[in-house]
């Protein structure tokens, strides 16, 4: 099973390295990553990285790395179907002896591996903090694991609105729109009466986040984000063997 | 290969492909509608059929893309449709204007390829290089895809479906926007290929079957209208076509030449070729029944009325006779 899925995965990866994704991507990152990292440190004199995990903005940082995936994410994953819908590769490829979870795998691995590449990058500036100041680790290992498994349900998310169409801007569209609802709706919960306030706080994005960013690991936040996941691609296998229905 | 034109019915021979009954409607329109045909084990089988007719969606049901409303799709006796997996192992595909990565090496492909389709890594090396030399790709390993001629992809189409040493290849239109030099190139291969695989080819070039394939089958609007042997569709067993040249005198009236030739034994049609035109002769198109040859039948008609003839002449019928008759609409047929 995997070893096929990780064929396919090989070439998502070659293919984005190949072009400018994967670069814009990385580059982007480690570019807001460092200007908050340094912010912080400058401005306020502490060796911690917090705000680089918070979903939420403050006057010191803006423009946060859960936000750039959720933008990220998107373009990453829009072309991985719907492309080779458009390109008839599609059809190529669901005629080998492969099945469309070797594919929908596939592509997940290639596309969560691009986001992996960024977020490994930006482990230099813990590294480089640390070196500075007594950096503490617990917070800084819990907000990349919230990271990584925001990425991946993100990237799941895209993968599947890459199977609805064969458009690739429709697909970025759609998964984007997905992904700032999830993220905003907490926002949303705040004005709620109390015990529909707790429900929409549960599918928000950001309350999971939170808890990471304090360096809380809760399984109860590591579900959410493997069932949003699971469900994803779930959907995108579904979508994609119904087409060739 | 076996010429004798037995039609679908072989002794001795294996099937290896058979259609049972293959329906696949989309909503509400039916792209095919009760195909069945069975492809023989070492045969090169050309689809012909007018663009839209049905011939892609069929390869698809062959190549497990798509899966039938009705009816049953059977590769080396395996229902396509209940292990696609299994039925893909046999057989190499190469879908409609070869779709590829485009940025991708065509060895770096060749090697993805044949990874996703389990080719052992002891053997790989050597299938890929097979499969190159055969299909001419030897200079342009190192080339992408997107740099390549439509007619060099082609071939890595052609190459992609041989790495597993596949006893079936199913190849939608290979030939089409090719120029007149790679038709040729592309037909050589296939036609070399035929020597130790089953083939079974999509087309609408006439010539192309009729160079290429051991038998054809026509479909159109989704159904088969001919399956047999280039010879049969096109020889005396498919009915000859005799121009007929009369003077033309006050007294032949070309309705009643073709009435009293239309009434002979063995007739099939008579039509005037040059109706309305101001000319000294008369010119009809005889269309013989199979297996017939009214040409002494005509000749004495003309004697007993006194029709001067100038010409008798038979004709081959040609394939594009024999596809246009079958493909023409119900309505274009009964008005003609």
């Amino acid at each position: 099973m995997l070893r096929k899925s990780w064929v396919i995965a090989r070439r998502e990866l070659q293919s984005a390295f190949d072009s400018p994704v994967a670069y814009i991507v990385i580059v982007t990152f480690l570019l807001t990553a460092g200007s908050i990292c340094f912010r912080v440190l400058f401005l306020t004199g502490r060796a911690e990285m917090r705000l680089f995990f918070e979903p939420m903005p403050t006057p010191l940082a803006v423009l946060l790395p859960p936000m750039l995936l959720t933008i990220l994410a998107p373009a990453v994953t829009m072309r991985s179907f719907a492309e080779e819908r458009r390109s008839g590769t599609l059809e190529l490829m669901t005629t080998l002896p492969i099945t469309d979870w070797h594919l929908v795998i596939g592509k997940f691995l290639g596309s969560f591996g691009i986001m992996v590449a960024a977020l490994a990058l930006t482990l230099a500036y813990p590294i480089t903090i640390s070196t500075l100041g007594a950096l503490d680790w617990g917070p800084v290992i819990g907000g990349y694991l919230g990271l990584l498994l925001y990425a991946a349900a993100l990237v799941a998310i895209g993968i599947m609105c890459s199977t609805f169409t064969n458009n690739q801007i429709v697909a970025f569209i759609m998964s984007f729109v997905l992904g700032v609802v999830l993220y905003t709706i907490g926002i949303a919960a705040v004005l709620l009466p109390a015990g529909l306030g707790s429900i929409v706080g549960y599918v928000s994005v950001t309350t999971h986040l939170e808890n990471f960013a304090r360096g809380l690991i809760d399984t109860r936040d590591v579900f959410y984000f493997l069932t949003i996941t699971a469900f994803g691609l779930l959907l995108a296998e579904r979508s994609l063997s119904r087409q060739h229905a | 290969m076996n010429s004798s034109s037995t039609g679908t019915v072989r002794d001795g021979a294996t099937p290896l492909v058979e259609a049972r009954g293959l329906i696949k409607d989309y909503g509400r329109t039916q792209a095919v509608r009760d195909v069945s045909f069975t492809v023989y084990r070492g045969e090169v089988v050309g689809f012909l059929g007018p663009n839209g007719a049905g011939k892609s969606t069929t390869m698809k049901m062959l190549t497990g893309y798509l899966r039938p409303t009705a009816g049953k799709a059977l590769v080396a006796g395996i229902n396509v449709a209940e292990d696609p997996i299994a039925a893909q192992r046999v057989l190499g595909y190469l879908p409609e204007s070869a779709p590829m990565y485009l940025d991708m090496m065509v060895i770096d492909f060749l090697h993805f390829i044949a990874d996703l389709r389990g080719v052992t890594s002891d053997v790989k090396r050597g299938r890929i290089r097979a499969a190159c030399e055969r299909c001419g790709l030897m200079d342009v390993l190192g080339k992408d895809i997107g740099q390549l001629s439509k007619g060099y992809r082609q071939r890595v189409g052609l190459a992609q479906a041989l790495l597993h040493d596949p006893d079936l290849l199913i190849l939608d239109e290979p030939t089409s926007g090719l120029d007149p030099n790679q038709i040729v190139e592309i037909r050589a291969l296939i036609k070399d290929l035929g020597r130790d695989k089953t083939v079974i080819l999509s087309t609408h070039i006439l010539p192309e079957v009729q160079a290429t394939c051991d038998r054809i089958i026509i479909i159109n609007d989704g159904q088969v209208v001919a399956d047999d042997t280039p010879d049969a569709l096109t020889g005396e067993g498919a009915g000859a076509m005799i121009r007929v040249v009369m003077r033309t005198e006050s007294f032949v009236d070309p309705a009643t030449v073709r009435h009293v030739l239309g009434g002979l034994p063995g007739v099939l049609r008579v039509d005037v070729q040059n109706a309305g035109s101001n000319t000294q002769e008369l010119i009809l198109a005889v269309r013989a029944s199979k297996n017939a040859d009214p040409r002494e039948a005509i000749f004495g008609a003309a004697v007993a009325n006194h029709w001067v003839l100038l010409e008798l002449h038979r004709d081959r019928v040609s394939l594009e006779d024999t596809f246009q008759r079958l493909t023409q609409r119900e309505g274009d047929r009964h008005a003609a």
